[in-house]
């Protein structure tokens, strides 16, 4: 099957970028390098074609309720104007998706989902709709999505787009007409991600550039980026064999809800353990772990690496990776074995980077 | 426009051999090094190990992923750049002047089946 494209791939192409599938579409994955537009986004600004993301609308009577039940954060009484971050799960606690969840007018909620898992989701979610009173939209070729993100996005969003949104605290939104600005992001900076119809995300586009206060960042550095402060990638981090009790995001699993998906098996992994835990480990050589490689200790296999880079902003070669419970513990010495040598590492803090975020 | 330097022996692969005497200087091509992006990590095998022609002797990283390096010629390992330990980068500052390994040549006839620079950038627009 032929890979999508967003609104805005012809621009990417006229400015050259490197162009490789993600989830189903064809994204740019750098324009210049991956570390020059990583260390735009750390220290001045980058904007990110994002509207690969999915998007589906949740109304009608039974809105809040089905979300509720759907979603493991919690959304019950949630002001308009609010977002909060979570994810699908399965009724044995494996993740169908992360996503972001939009409190609009009139009691509606817009789930953003992963792109990868657009076909997925969508189904899930229709699946699960029966016997409620709703009205469900899938609206992902209907939205497009940009991300500007770094120390001077909020600056660049009023000064270039026109849009004021210096009173957006973190993980809060405001609409302007059929448009969606919040104060959200996946890099670690502050940082303003818009929705908009293709006319206006193309429009943004080309004055954000052609102001020259704004590099334009691909996936390469979204995902470098997003690592180095230890947010996860479905896929890597997340699955449907990697639950959000593993990952360590117990914070967004709202386990007090009366009922959701996956609650019984959460609750019980939360209370009597997991076999395997998510954890970063920081190599002392130079070699790269990589998606996939074992961890060992003492010559045993004791789990694989999720996600590894050498660290742009703090130079280091570093993974997330999912080990034996009983492994995981800070300080522990481990191994990965890349290519034919073992590389010794120490088990540490997920996060590799502070995040910047203003909140 | 990735560059191609004359007197050198290219494989398929994007490797280079610079022969001196009984020595080959192995490296990556210029194009290699623009199609990988930032060089942050050379896996380099050890001085007296064995490299074989076709077969995988060490690793270049980029950010994002590593490719295999192919020794385009067997022989001795008898030096490996030790400024690419701490200065990776350097591969992309200049691809050529950089080699990865000097390898003793245990069969000079194997050069033969390598491109010369018109072949290998005939090769590469092409690609």
């Amino acid at each position: 099957m032929e890979n999508k494209r967003t609104c805005l791939y012809d621009k990417h192409e006229a400015l050259g970028a490197l162009i490789q599938p993600f989830g189903g579409f064809d994204m740019p994955i750098q324009y210049s390098t991956i570390v020059e537009e990583h260390n735009a986004v750390r220290h001045d600004c980058g904007v990110f074609d994002v509207s690969h993301m999915g998007e589906v609308l949740v109304g009608g009577k039974d809105a809040e309720r089905f979300v509720n039940v759907v979603f493991t954060n919690d959304v019950k009484d949630m002001p308009e104007g609010k977002i909060l971050y979570g994810m699908m799960c399965f009724p044995d606690g494996g993740v169908v998706d992360d996503l972001l969840v939009y409190k609009l007018r009139g009691g509606r909620f817009l789930l953003v989902i992963n792109a990868a898992n657009i076909d997925k989701d969508w189904a899930w979610i229709q699946q699960q709709a029966e016997g409620y009173d709703l009205a469900l939209e899938h609206l992902s070729d209907h939205y497009g999505e940009l991300a500007v993100q770094g120390p001077n996005s909020e600056a660049v969003m009023e000064e270039v787009l026109g849009i004021p949104c210096r009173e957006l605290t973190f993980y809060t939104f405001k609409t302007l007409g059929e448009v969606i600005v919040s104060r959200t992001g996946y890099t670690g900076e502050d940082g303003f991600e818009i929705y908009a119809e293709p006319a206006y995300i193309r429009q943004c586009w080309d004055r954000l550039l052609a102001s020259g206060r704004c590099k334009p960042c691909g996936l390469g550095c979204r995902d470098t980026l997003r690592f180095e402060v230890g947010l996860p990638l479905y896929g890597d981090e997340l699955s449907a064999d990697i639950s959000p009790i593993m990952a360590g995001l117990s914070m967004f699993v709202k386990l007090d809800k009366p009922d959701f998906i996956g609650r019984e098996a959460l609750a019980r992994q939360k209370a009597e353990g997991v076999s395997r835990k998510l954890v970063g480990i920081e190599l002392r050589d130079k070699a790269i772990p990589r998606h996939g490689y074992t961890v060992l200790r003492e010559g045993q296999p004791i789990g694989e690496v999720t996600t590894g880079y050498h660290t742009i902003s703090t130079d280091k070669s570093v993974c997330m990776a999912l080990i034996d419970a009983g492994q995981a513990t800070l300080g522990n010495e481990v191994e990965i074995q890349i290519r034919k040598k073992t590389f010794p590492g120490v088990v540490c803090k997920r996060k590799f980077y502070d995040k910047h975020y203003r909140k | 426009m990735a560059k191609v330097m004359e007197g050198l022996r290219y494989s398929e692969s994007h490797e280079y051999v610079r022969v001196e005497g009984n020595y080959g200087f192995v490296g990556i091509t210029d194009y290699a090094q623009h199609a990988l992006g930032n060089v942050v990590y050379v896996d380099m095998p050890e001085v007296g190990d064995e490299v074989t022609a076709g077969e995988e002797f060490g690793a270049v990283e980029s950010v994002k992923a590593a490719s295999d390096l192919i020794s385009p010629v067997s022989g001795t390992v008898v030096g490996v750049n030790e400024a690419l330990e701490d200065e990776p980068e350097l591969v992309n500052k200049d691809a050529f002047e950089n080699w990865i390994i000097k390898v003793e040549l245990s069969d000079a006839s194997e050069l033969d089946a390598l491109m010369d620079a018109k072949a290998y950038t005939d090769y590469t627009e092409k690609l």
